[in-house]
């Protein structure tokens, strides 16, 4: 079959490379390009422009990319016909392409005030390389510029002929700048900084000319008052409008441009539209974001994947002017049925405006800080209720707790010498490199490339801030509601449990034929999911796949960076004995095991045995596997409690022993941990515990979703209980829930902030027969699972443990 | 030049394991003069040799999750390619390739110095 893209820019390629991904060889592909380049970043023109930049840095596939992959490039050619009923299409200088498909992404045009002058020589729009080198040969020749417009574009323009030494005017027609993204207090803001960076502005003024010099190139600008202000350059940033002219000549119907389906086909099936040039339920968008959505979509189509559809996208901005911070998403201004939290802090510099309606955010303009931008739009396109969180909401994401980068939450204060990623070593400076140099766009290719975020996850946040303010708008978090499982697959987790439970799937080959995954046998991220999914789901019933698990699990130790393996035995509640002691330290000497510490857990870590040592030695412990590598129950942290502690109120040490009895063996999304004291001076550190238990004089209290880990997080009040059966019932019912609907690698804050912490007490608090019914399905799972150390040295699985020679 | 004896490379397969030794999508561990050795082996029953180091920090690639003809490092979740040893992009390195044949369900390697 044969592909014929009209037009070279962003959208387009990109939709190439996403066909390209899913079906390399169904066509052969003929691009068009007006321009004589290959394609470009066009989002990075300003720092271009700005002089922070060079051309070569924003290439993003060059001629030697079209040749590779067997793609007819025409640079230069202008397409001016499509004819529809011999199925070809006809540049400007003859050259002609039959097609069996066209993808048109023609673009847009920028709007020219039909005003006198507006053809002089010095007149200039800013939409492409030529805008810009012409922008940057004036600034090197003429001192004044004008630049009419006040929006996105024009501020830009505008820094960055400042930033070439010009004197610059921005003129705009209405009562404050940015109006379509920024309410009144924001525009004042962002006024007052960039002049304070040397801009001057004129509001409420309407150009009526343009006036030429006898040389034929603009001396000024003439407004309706007659007033009139010196300018050697002229730039028109007055919006955009979708490039239809080729469409409407083929007869495709266009309104507000090219009118596009969810599966971005015109009136033509035949013939697709994505980018500026579309029209999508009546909205054509000017940002690169929804651009790249789109592509998916059609790419996905073409491939003959009918199964994405495209429904719109909410839009994002972010200003990139150097050292203005400035973001605005969605509904930003409001209306009688929304509510605003507004933070202003006019000394500091710091407006912060969230409009909420229906306990859901539906839009925002943050100033000054935007550190907190990703995760609004994420609360944004996930309708995430934010009742729960309404009285902190204004204060972000809180990033307090977190490690590794030296206790920053804000990107742009940070320099480029400051590291970012403290797991992979990555700094700041290097990860603006690599978007800029590698045309990064989403955070999985940032952490592809850097490694940065990629590890413990801790500095997502900062990556995800350096990312937009890097590329601006373009950067859009993924959607995590519908966050499809890994590459293999466009189904989110949730998709997939339901599939496993509704169709009663009971081995991983069988969801991915199912569900069908694009690659025979998963990877390394989906085949962990799905197996726990399985487990789960259909304990006693679906087949455990131990090579779809990560070697801790499938070796029942932890691997270390020798390739040797941890052990950490099984103590009860932190308790243990002489006859316990003396078997681990004869085993230390039998296998020389060169290290034994003690764990956060109130265990002992024996490290560095060697792998075929490993079902001798828990044969000779003789205690049952402490599961510190798997993602299921770790320890009950414990303290003294009633029996000897003068405070203790409470028997912790035993109540914590009897949970650990009752909960051990038990896979969950990630790991858990207990915790339980005997009295509020909380001596074992409850409140940071996915269940924290904590004894006081008519009970016990117990909290939930606590972490002392990446993110320090404390534990949130569930409820009080008086006996110890209720503390089992209750904690063991609230870990089934997290068990049942978590996603894989979620640990329980995770689950708990999805969820809301008022659904977890309405299922496990309120309901009684519910929390009942939870913890009956917990026992039922858990009666089926043995002690995988006394199974493997007594001889299962030995193929795991042993060595070939030869 | 030394004599077409001395020029002449002797090829010589050693006998590491039957196939069904090898878990499906699974690996073990040869132990050779040349060191650790991972033989592998995919859903489809096809066999590849690598040495047994991650070229990133040298993780023991035997321990990896192997899928379609790639294994995930253990240690830091390098994906490397079954067939040639090398990295999937945008990391770069390889791992030492042993050729290998499978006859009559026989797993043969052949291991000279590098």
């Amino acid at each position: 079959m044969k592909l014929v893209m009209v037009g070279n820019g962003m959208a387009g390629v990109r939709t190439l490379e996403e066909l390209l991904k899913l079906a390399p060889d169904l066509y052969d592909i003929t691009v068009f390009g007006a321009e004589p380049h290959a394609n470009y970043n066009r989002i990075l023109l300003s720092p271009v422009l700005a002089g922070e930049m060079t051309l070569e840095d924003i290439m993003l596939n060059d001629v030697g990319w079209y040749r590779d992959n067997g793609i007819r490039l025409h640079l230069g050619k202008k397409v001016v016909k499509i004819d529809r009923i011999a199925r070809k299409v006809i540049a400007s200088d003859g050259t002609e392409a039959e097609y069996d498909r066209v993808l048109l992404a023609t673009g847009s045009n920028p709007f020219i005030l039909p005003i006198p002058g507006a053809d002089l020589e010095g007149v200039l729009t800013y939409r492409d390389i030529a805008d810009t080198n012409a922008m940057i040969e004036a600034a090197a020749k003429y001192k004044h510029a004008v630049v009419i417009g006040g929006g996105l574009l024009g501020l830009e323009a505008a820094n960055g002929l400042k930033a070439r030494g010009m004197n610059v005017t921005v003129v705009h027609l209405p009562d404050w700048l940015m109006e379509r993204q920024l309410d009144r207090t924001a525009a004042d803001m962002l006024q007052k900084s960039l002049e304070a960076k040397g801009l001057q502005f004129l509001l409420k003024t309407e150009t009526s000319e343009i006036l030429g010099g006898a040389d034929g190139r603009v001396k000024a600008v003439r407004f309706k008052d007659g007033s009139e202000l010196v300018a050697d350059l002229v730039v028109m940033a007055v919006g955009i409008r979708p490039n239809t002219e080729l469409a409407e000549s083929a007869g495709l119907y266009c309104k507000g441009g090219i009118v596009v389906s969810d599966t971005m086909q015109t009136y033509d099936p035949k013939i697709y539209a994505v980018g500026e040039c579309a029209a999508h339920r009546g909205v054509a968008y000017g940002l690169v974001a929804p651009l790249f959505e789109m592509g998916k979509v059609c790419a996905n189509h073409l491939a003959h994947l009918g199964i994405g559809r495209y429904e719109g996208s909410i839009l994002s901005t972010k200003l990139k002017v150097t050292g203005i911070d400035l973001f605005s998403a969605g509904d930003f201004i409001g209306n009688g049925e929304t509510e605003d939290i507004v933070l202003h802090d006019a000394v500091g510099g710091v407006y912060k405006k969230l409009v909420i309606r229906d306990d859901r955010i539906v839009g925002g303009i943050m100033v000054g800080d935007t550190a907190d931008g990703s995760w609004y739009l994420q609360l944004l396109r996930d309708r995430q209720d934010i009742h729960d969180i309404r009285d902190h909401l204004m204060f972000g994401q809180g990033h307090l707790g977190n490690s590794g980068h030296q206790g920053r939450s804000n990107a742009a204060a940070m320099s480029d010498a400051m590291e970012v990623c403290g797991c992979n070593g990555v700094c700041k400076g290097a990860i603006v490199r690599a978007i800029k140099e590698k045309g990064l766009f989403s955070l999985d290719d940032v952490r592809k490339h850097t490694k940065a975020s990629s590890s413990c996850g801790s500095c997502t946040g900062l990556v995800e801030q350096i990312l937009a303010s890097t590329v601006g708008g373009a950067y859009q978090p993924a959607e995590s509601k519908t966050k499809p499982v890994c590459g293999c697959t466009d189904h989110s987790h949730e998709d997939v449990r339901r599939m496993i439970r509704e169709h009663k799937l009971l081995s991983i080959p069988e969801v991915i034929k199912f569900m069908e995954w694009r690659t025979p046998n998963g990877c390394a991220s989906c085949r962990p999911a799905l197996n726990y999914y399985l487990l789960s789901t259909w304990p006693r019933e679906a087949a455990d796949d131990p090579q779809s698990r990560y070697i801790n699990e499938r070796a029942h130790a932890n691997i270390q960076k020798d390739g040797s393996y941890s052990v950490v035995p099984r103590m009860w509640g932190g308790s243990t004995s002489a006859a316990e002691l003396r078997r681990i330290a004869d085993v230390v000497d039998k296998y020389k095991i060169p290290t034994v510490k003690l764990t956060g857990g109130q265990r002992v870590d024996l490290l560095g045995v060697k792998k075929q040592d490993l079902p001798a030695v828990w044969r000779d412990l003789g205690m049952p596997s402490g599961h510190a590598y798997a993602k299921a129950l770790r320890t009950v942290k414990t303290c003294v409690g009633s029996e000897w502690c003068r405070f203790g109120v409470q028997d912790s040490t035993n109540m914590g022993i009897a949970l650990e009895k009752d909960l051990w063996r038990m896979c969950a999304p990630h790991k858990v941990k207990l915790a339980v004291s005997g009295c509020p001076r909380n001596c074992a550190e409850a409140t940071i515990k996915d269940v924290g238990v904590i004894g006081v004089d008519s009970g016990w209290e117990i909290y939930v979703a606590g972490n002392g880990g990446i993110k320090a997080e404390v534990a949130q009040f569930l409820c009080k209980v008086k006996t110890e059966a209720e503390v089992l019932e209750y904690a063991g019912a609230f870990l089934q829930l997290y068990r049942e609907e978590g996603r894989y690698l979620d640990r329980t804050v995770h689950y708990v902030a999805r969820a809301g912490l008022d659904y977890i007490k309405q299922r496990v608090v309120d309901d009684g027969e519910n929390r009942k019914a939870l913890y009956a399905r917990l026992q039922y799972a858990l009666s089926g699972e043995k002690d995988p150390w006394q199974e493997r040295a007594a001889g299962v699985a030995r193929h795991e443990f042993e060595l070939l020679e030869v | 030049m030394g004599t077409v004896a001395e020029r002449l490379v002797v090829v010589k397969w050693v006998r590491a394991c039957r196939v069904e030794d090898i878990p499906r999508l699974g690996a073990r561990v040869v132990k050779s003069a040349q060191g650790d050795i991972a033989v592998f082996r995919n859903a489809e029953d096809e066999v590849f040799a690598l040495a047994d180091k991650c070229p990133h920090k040298g993780g023991p690639l035997s321990q990896g999750i192997v899928f379609g003809r790639k294994v995930a490092c253990p240690l830091h979740n390098w994906n490397i390619q079954l067939e040639d040893g090398c990295a999937v992009a945008p990391d770069v390195g390889c791992a030492r390739r042993y050729p290998v044949r499978v006859e009559a369900a026989v797993v043969f390697l052949q291991i000279s110095p590098a």
